[in-house]
């Protein structure tokens, strides 16, 4: 399997790829500097590195939530950076996002949730008045059931587990029908059996649906067991970018720099998960 | 380490009451109060009014005309309170850093907003008196007036803290600045916006009361009515039925708050 998905790589024309991207912030360091990668449809990678190293701006540079200084970012043939208001939101429809706090709107319920990702492909009456087809209403629940939220259907989000609400985050990038979904620590706010559920379903979706991935982990381990390729960044740069085997002590150290003793004993554990 | 931080407090609130201490005194000898005298001179004022104002038999008399005048005051409260929403929730989306479209209309927002929420409802009073003279379109406007700013202010702030987040996610995913709005920043703000509008609406029914007074209309007039002609019977009759009214009011709003939170 990954080694088809290496070939691919090769081959084919890449889903997604940044070039020289640059951003700076009101400091005088560059929050990323020349990032520079391709990605495969159907890849799972995880982006990897200490806190504040730009993992977080790198992923929103990509749908840009976040507007890169410099670069060239092009996702399925298109140069997203040059693109007008209109045909970037016509653009994110195509790229699911999930976040470290679920960003759901708690007073509703879970199915009016997940539906909220349809509204980049309606018209602005039928949005506004939250006018659902028939067939978008039978896929949201044929979604919920999948990720196990059945019994929650007409539940507000505000009652849900954060377990359950990043299981409603992940139904609401689905729905949008992607061909890629970004996901912004998604499981650092959850206890660990939670966060090996919703990490296992984000397998699902990259491993069934053909959908890609790029996860932001903070877990090395997590990114060990789960990705076909690894970034790790430090400082804004990209200091390691490839499979997990070959992510070595050494690496690790390079990435995460004076954090990574505590690291080492999750590398042990490589194996034993 | 840690005794330091126990001294700290304990310096802090020693300055903080001296201060106080200071202040009071302060204010009470530059203006001349004479303390105990303010508070024998409310003794005698609590004893005036249990011998004189308390409704008696006659005064029933006036009841439906009061109770008349008391439901318009609350018609005209609440009128001007939904009419004051709608206005100030199209301020606080202009206003609000979450929804704001530049920066520059935001400031402009929150800066009529202020300024229409810190002039007092009097003085509204007395400037709409001069251009439409003592009728019930003054009282109206006053009220409106103060309960936009007030509405404006207090939405600008619901929706810059309820609703960041969701509006992240929904624009990522190509949504577009109504449907954002309507979809994500409204169902959030709602409940809390909701409980600041029926506290404006009984806010407004004690402050008619006060804005009729000025300008001859509503329950406020026939409080000044009674009162100016020494019918003081009268007068805590349209007292009393105030209070009651506010308080209802304030139940039914605290019951509808408790099922929607």
């Amino acid at each position: 399997m990954k080694l088809e998905l290496g070939v691919n790589r090769e081959f084919c024309e890449p889903l997604l790829e940044l070039k020289h991207v640059t951003k700076y912030y009101h400091g005088a360091a560059p929050a990323l500097e020349d990032i520079n990668f391709s990605v495969a449809e159907g890849e799972f990678i995880s982006v990897i590195g200490p806190s504040g190293a730009g993992k977080s701006t790198l992923l929103r540079c990509i749908n840009r939530m976040i507007e890169a200084t410099s670069g060239e970012i092009s996702f399925d043939g298109v140069l997203i950076s040059k693109l007008k208001k209109r045909d970037l939101r016509k653009l994110r429809t195509r790229i699911g996002m999930i976040f470290q706090h679920y960003n759901l709107v708690d007073k509703l319920s879970v199915i009016e949730n997940v539906l909220h990702g349809r509204l980049g492909y309606k018209s602005t009456l039928a949005g506004v008045m939250g006018r659902y087809s028939p067939e978008e209403k039978q896929q949201a629940m044929r979604i919920i059931d999948l990720l196990g939220l059945h019994d929650q259907v007409y539940k507000r989000c505000d009652q849900l587990s954060g377990g359950q609400k990043q299981r409603v985050g992940i139904a609401r990038a689905l729905i949008q029908d992607p061909k890629l979904i970004l996901c912004d620590e998604p499981i650092a706010s959850l206890d660990p059996n939670s966060a090996k559920i919703i990490m296992d379903h984000l397998r699902d979706v990259s491993a069934q649906m053909g959908i890609t991935v790029i996860v932001n982990l903070h877990q090395v381990s997590a990114a060990l067991k789960y990705s076909d390729r690894i970034i790790g960044v430090n400082q804004g740069k990209i200091v390691f970018d490839g499979s997990p085997s070959a992510l070595t002590a050494e690496k690790i150290a390079e990435i995460y720099g004076s954090e990574s003793n505590d690291l080492m004993v999750e590398l042990g554990e490589r194996y034993a998960i | 380490m840690q005794s330091d931080i126990f001294a700290k407090r304990k310096k802090d609130s020693l300055i903080f009451f001296s201060l106080l201490i200071v202040v009071t005194v302060g204010s009470v000898v530059i203006t001349q109060y004479d303390v105990s005298k303010g508070f024998t001179s409310l003794l005698k004022a609590f004893i005036w009014g249990g011998s004189n104002f308390y409704p008696d038999g006659k005064s029933l008399t006036i009841l439906p005309d009061v109770l008349r005048k008391l439901w318009d005051t609350i018609l005209m409260s609440i009128a001007a309170t939904t009419v004051a929403t709608v206005f100030a929730t199209l301020l606080a989306l202009v206003g609000s850093r979450t929804t704001r479209m530049n920066r520059v209309f935001s400031l402009v927002a929150r800066g009529i907003a202020s300024l229409f929420r810190n002039i007092p409802l009097v003085a509204w009073a007395m400037v709409l008196m001069l251009a439409f003279s003592q009728s019930s379109i003054t009282g109206y406007l006053a009220l409106f007036l103060g309960s936009f700013g007030f509405l404006s202010r207090a939405f600008i702030e619901t929706i810059d803290e309820v609703s960041n987040d969701s509006v992240e996610a929904l624009s990522a995913t190509g949504a577009s600045y109504s449907h954002i709005i309507f979809q994500s920043v409204l169902p959030s703000s709602l409940p809390q916006m909701i409980s600041w509008i029926l506290f404006m609406i009984d806010t407004n029914i004690r402050d008619a009361t006060l804005v009729g007074l000025l300008t001859g209309t509503g329950i406020g007039f026939s409080f000044d009515l009674y009162y100016k002609s020494f019918n003081f019977h009268a007068a805590s009759l349209v007292v009393i039925l105030i209070v009651i009214t506010v308080i209802l009011i304030e139940m039914v709003s605290n019951t509808i708050r408790r099922v929607i939170m």
